[in-house]
This record gives C-alpha cells, sequence and structure tokens, in this order.
C-alpha cells in the first residue's frame, strides 16, 4: 500500500464527505442566487468537483479503482460541457452585449 | 450494440460529409443507418449480452427501449429534414443529433452507474448545443443556456447521489448494489437513501417532472421546433427508460421507500403541467406544460413492478412521442410563419379539412380519448397504479386529464373556428404530411391492437 493512500485512509472518511457537502452547497447556492452566468458556471464546477472528492475519498476508504476511474469521466465531461457552455455565452454576449442572468427573462407565458 | 455502432456512424458519416462537400448524402445515410440500427435492435432481442466487462447489458428491455427510440429518431429525421437543411450547419445538427441519439440508446442499456452517467452527458451535451443552434436569435440563446445551466445543475445533483451510494456500497455495478441492498435491507445507512433521493432528483430534472421543471417551458419555446420536438420525445422516453432501469435493476428491494417519492412528483406533474397548460396562449408552450403532465401519468406505472411495469412504460412512451410528433410537425409549420399562438390556427379547418381531422385526432390521442393510443396508454398506466393500491392517485390523473381534454380541445375549436383577419397560410411539406399520416397510422394502430407492445418485455 502506498503512503499516499495511507494518508488519505489516515483522515476519517465523514470529514470528506462534510468537506464535499459544504464544496457541493457553495456550488448549489452559487447557481440559484449569483446573476453573473460566469460565476454561475464556476458554480457549476464547483459542485462537480465536490462529487469528485467525494469519489476520491470513498473510492481510498474502500480501495477500490473504480470511484478513482469515474472521476476521470467526470472530469472529461465537465471539460466538454464548459466549453459548449461558454461557447452558448459568447452567443449571448455577442446578441446583447452582456453575460448578466436578468437579461435572459425574454420568455415568459 | 451494434445499435450503438450504427448510430454513432450516422453521427461520424455527417461530419465528414461537410468536409468532402457531399452534404446531400446525409439524409439518405441517416435513414439507411436508423434502418439498420432499428434491425439490429430486433435481432438483440432474447441474446441478453453483457459488453465491455459488465458496463452495458442488452435485455430484452434495452432492445426494445432502443429499437423505439430509433424509431420515433426515423420518423422525427423526416420531419425535420427540411428545418435542418436550411441553414449553415446542416450537417453539424445531424451530427449532434445522430450523438444524442446514441447518448439516448446508452440511457436504456446500461448496466453501471458510470455508463448511465456518460449516456445522460453525451444526450445532454448535445441538446445544449442543439438548443441554442438558431444563433442570432436571443431567445434560442436564452433557451439553450437555460437548458445548459440547469442540465449541469441536475447532473451535478445526481453525480452527488451516485458518490453517495458509492461510499455505502462500494461498487457502481447494478447487480452488486442490488445484491448489497438486498443483504443489508433491513440496516441500510441514510447515505443511502439521501444518494437514491439525489439520484431520483437529478432524472427527474431531465424527465421535466414538477418540481423540477420550471426550465422546461422556457427551454421549449425558445429552442427551434424541430429540437423541441426531439427534447419532448426522444429525451422523455430515454430518460424514463433510463429511470426504471435504475429503480427496478437497482433498488427494487427498497421500493416501498422510493414509491412515495414517485407519488408526488406524478401528482404535483400532473396538477400543475394540466392546470398550467389551460393558461397558455402559446401552442408551444402549451404542449411544453402537457409534456410535463405526461411525465406525470407516465410515473404511474413504476409505483409498482411486475411484469407489466415496462410494457405500459413502453406503450405510453410510443403513445405520446407519435401523437407529439404529429403535432409538432404542425407547429414547425406554424414556426415558418412566426406565430405560434393558438388563435394564428383559426381557419385552418377550412383551408386543410383532411389535416384538420387528423391533428384533432392525434391531440384527441394525447388527451386519452378511445381507441387512440393515448387511451391505451393511460389505461394500462392507471391500471398499475390501482394494483399497487393508490386509488386516491389516480383519481387525481382521472380528474387531471379531465383538464387536459379541457385544452386539447380548446386547440381543436380553434383549428375549426373562421378565419379571424389575419388568415395565416400554412404550407406542408411532402415531409411533413408523411410524417403526419405515419404518426396518425401509428397512433389508430396502437390504439386498437395495444397488444402489439404489451405483452413482449
Amino acid at each position: 500500500m502506498s503512503l499516499s493512500l495511507q494518508i488519505l485512509q489516515h483522515v476519517p472518511v465523514n470529514n470528506y464527505v462534510l468537506l464535499a457537502a459544504m464544496l457541493f452547497c457553495i456550488g448549489v447556492f452559487g447557481v440559484l442566487f449569483r446573476r453573473n452566468t460566469i460565476i454561475v458556471l464556476m458554480c457549476v464546477e464547483l459542485m462537480l468537483n465536490a462529487v469528485n472528492l467525494l469519489m476520491v475519498a470513498f473510492s481510498a476508504m474502500h480501495n477500490d479503482p473504480g470511484g478513482q476511474i469515474f472521476v476521470f469521466f467526470i472530469m472529461a465531461v465537465a471539460a466538454a460541457e464548459v466549453s459548449v457552455g461558454l461557447a452558448i455565452m459568447v452567443l449571448i454576449y455577442r446578441n446583447s452585449g452582456s453575460v448578466d442572468i436578468d437579461l435572459l427573462n425574454k420568455l415568459k407565458g | 450494440m451494434n445499435t450503438l455502432i450504427a448510430i454513432a456512424g450516422i453521427g461520424i458519416v455527417a461530419m465528414i460529409a461537410d468536409i468532402l462537400r457531399i452534404r446531400k448524402i446525409i439524409f439518405p445515410v441517416a435513414m439507411a443507418g436508423l434502418a439498420i440500427a432499428a434491425f439490429t435492435a430486433v435481432s438483440d432481442w432474447n441474446t441478453n449480452t453483457r459488453y465491455f466487462n459488465d458496463m452495458m447489458f442488452f435485455d430484452n428491455y434495452a432492445a426494445a427501449f432502443s429499437l423505439l427510440i430509433v424509431v420515433i429518431a426515423i420518423i422525427w429525421f423526416v420531419m425535420a429534414v427540411p428545418d435542418l437543411k436550411t441553414g449553415n450547419h446542416y450537417s453539424d445538427k445531424s451530427a449532434l443529433v445522430a450523438f444524442s441519439l446514441a447518448g439516448s440508446v446508452v440511457m436504456v442499456s446500461f448496466s453501471n452507474l458510470a455508463m448511465l452517467f456518460l449516456g445522460i452527458e453525451i444526450l445532454s451535451v448535445s441538446l445544449y448545443v442543439l438548443a441554442a443552434s438558431n444563433k442570432n436569435n436571443l431567445l434560442s440563446n436564452e433557451a439553450g443556456f437555460k437548458y445548459f445551466i440547469m442540465g449541469a445543475f441536475a447532473t451535478g445533483i445526481f453525480l452527488f447521489g451516485v458518490a453517495l451510494i458509492y461510499g455505502a456500497c462500494g461498487t457502481f455495478n447494478l447487480q452488486e448494489i442490488n445484491a448489497f441492498v438486498a443483504t443489508n435491507k433491513s440496516d441500510l445507512s441514510g447515505q443511502m437513501y439521501t444518494g437514491v433521493l439525489l439520484m431520483i432528483i437529478g432524472l427527474s430534472f431531465k424527465i421535466a417532472a414538477a418540481p423540477f421543471h420550471f426550465w422546461a417551458p422556457d427551454v421549449y419555446e425558445g429552442s427551434p421546433t424541430t429540437i423541441t420536438a426531439f427534447m419532448s420525445t426522444i429525451v422523455k422516453v430515454a430518460a424514463f427508460g433510463a429511470l426504471y432501469r435504475l429503480m427496478a435493476g437497482c433498488f427494487s428491494q427498497i421500493n416501498e421507500w422510493w414509491t412515495t417519492v414517485f407519488i408526488i412528483l406524478s401528482v404535483v406533474s400532473m396538477l400543475v403541467g394540466n392546470i398550467m397548460a389551460t393558461r397558455q396562449s402559446s401552442f408551444k408552450r402549451l404542449l411544453a406544460f402537457s409534456s410535463i403532465s405526461h411525465a406525470g401519468y407516465m410515473l404511474l406505472p413504476l409505483l409498482t413492478l411486475s411484469d407489466l411495469t415496462g410494457t405500459s412504460l413502453l406503450l405510453y412512451g410510443a403513445a405520446y412521442a407519435f401523437a407529439s410528433i404529429g403535432i409538432f410537425s404542425l407547429v414547425s409549420v406554424m414556426s415558418e410563419n412566426d406565430d405560434e399562438s393558438i388563435d394564428s390556427l383559426n381557419g385552418f379547418a377550412k383551408s386543410h379539412p383532411i389535416k384538420a381531422i387528423l391533428f384533432s385526432v392525434l391531440l384527441l390521442s394525447l388527451a386519452g380519448i378511445p381507441p387512440l393510443a393515448g387511451f391505451m396508454g393511460k389505461y394500462y398506466a392507471f391500471y398499475a397504479a390501482l394494483k399497487s393500491g393508490n386509488t386516491s392517485i389516480v383519481l387525481i390523473a382521472i380528474i387531471s386529464s379531465l383538464i387536459g381534454v379541457y385544452y386539447y380541445l380548446q386547440v381543436i375549436i380553434a383549428m375549426y373556428k373562421p378565419t379571424g383577419h389575419t388568415s395565416a397560410s400554412f404550407r406542408f411539406t411532402i415531409y411533413q404530411n408523411i410524417v403526419l399520416w405515419t404518426c396518425f397510422l401509428i397512433t389508430l394502430i396502437l390504439g386498437i391492437f395495444p397488444q402489439l407492445i404489451i405483452g413482449w418485455l
């Protein structure tokens, strides 16, 4: 067993869960309450990275590499998702000259 | 498995066709590829093969849902091809649609939570681009961005649930999780229940079930009409396929617990969807709310897990999707006039008497009038809910489908009203005529012979 794994397992897993849950909640509140779309995008990333942290912690706890492989999937998908999101934001900026989320209220019934 | 390869092949050919400047071949290639995909889905019947170290499992359930998705995709492609051809990005859009379809096939045939996650993302990321594909229209951009933020948000919640379940079980494999739940049924930790709840919430965003529906009307209205048709049919069928596969394959041992969650989702979706739909003046927005209410009905078969659950879900999905695509062919003609209000349909019956009858039949099928497919779908859904002993839920479902009849009839009445002062002209292409007649025939046949689908799985 490698030293890094031992160090990871030395910290009780509850602390990792708590930290990940806190990061996740910061992300959720950011998505719901921030008005700048770039900050919103960063908060979505924060949510996904909280999940990554949790996955790695559980992976070390179970001594099972599956969780770490899942983290690679999440990182790759998150990168693809952000590139699409930024492209859509560039479109919005070209058409409206701003990235404020309050401008996006044209669709109302 | 070959279904997936054929569909991904369409996407790759469509992208290369743009480089080689042979855009004309995209439509024939897509049709041929989808036909091959349908054929391979049929040939996968009863093979029950596991692929990629048990990452994917093509059982009959996966084959049936893949076939349904591919057939809907064929009809959708015929409907959408005039719209895709106008504008600059014919090949890109076709490729994105094909990749999105590949994602939906992964979603109904996963056997590992990692594949479920990848399927959802392959489906969604392509759709974010497609929703915003009307580049110079701010409404389309807004729809794309809202869909993106809500989709990413839902993915985050879903993944947090996956991580918690992984923490509790130490595996992502569906069978192993099921075995873990079965052996530790009495002392499952709160972590496990939280994980399941978060996963249900994440998937509820995708099926647009209330109270996680708030993005749907805006996104459906702002996106190009053909993409709206794609989102409200194929995505919904795939997401329900994934939801049932997840709940039945993974957490069937604790179904008393998650049934309560589904009852709440179902009742709220039916009421919110139907009541809000009565207040809409835009036809596209009305269909968005009606799709929310149909998500509520489609949750009913999940309340009890029996042999009939999968097939009644399949039948409802087919009835809903074919009727919707037929109606969306009318909406796509309306969007060419830049007027999607229900009032703009006035005088439609006078100028297109036969089409008015066909559209009325499709709308009545969505409302659930016998002997059409929508009625049989609702019948089996309500029957399943009754068998689970939730009589009050069925009562609410019947009342809300009565509200549904009211607003679908309003559209039909609008079509048969005499022309107002502005008479819009409706130009149907040959593609839309084919789609309309096909959807009409399927709706009629499935309504009279529901056993074509019921009893297969």
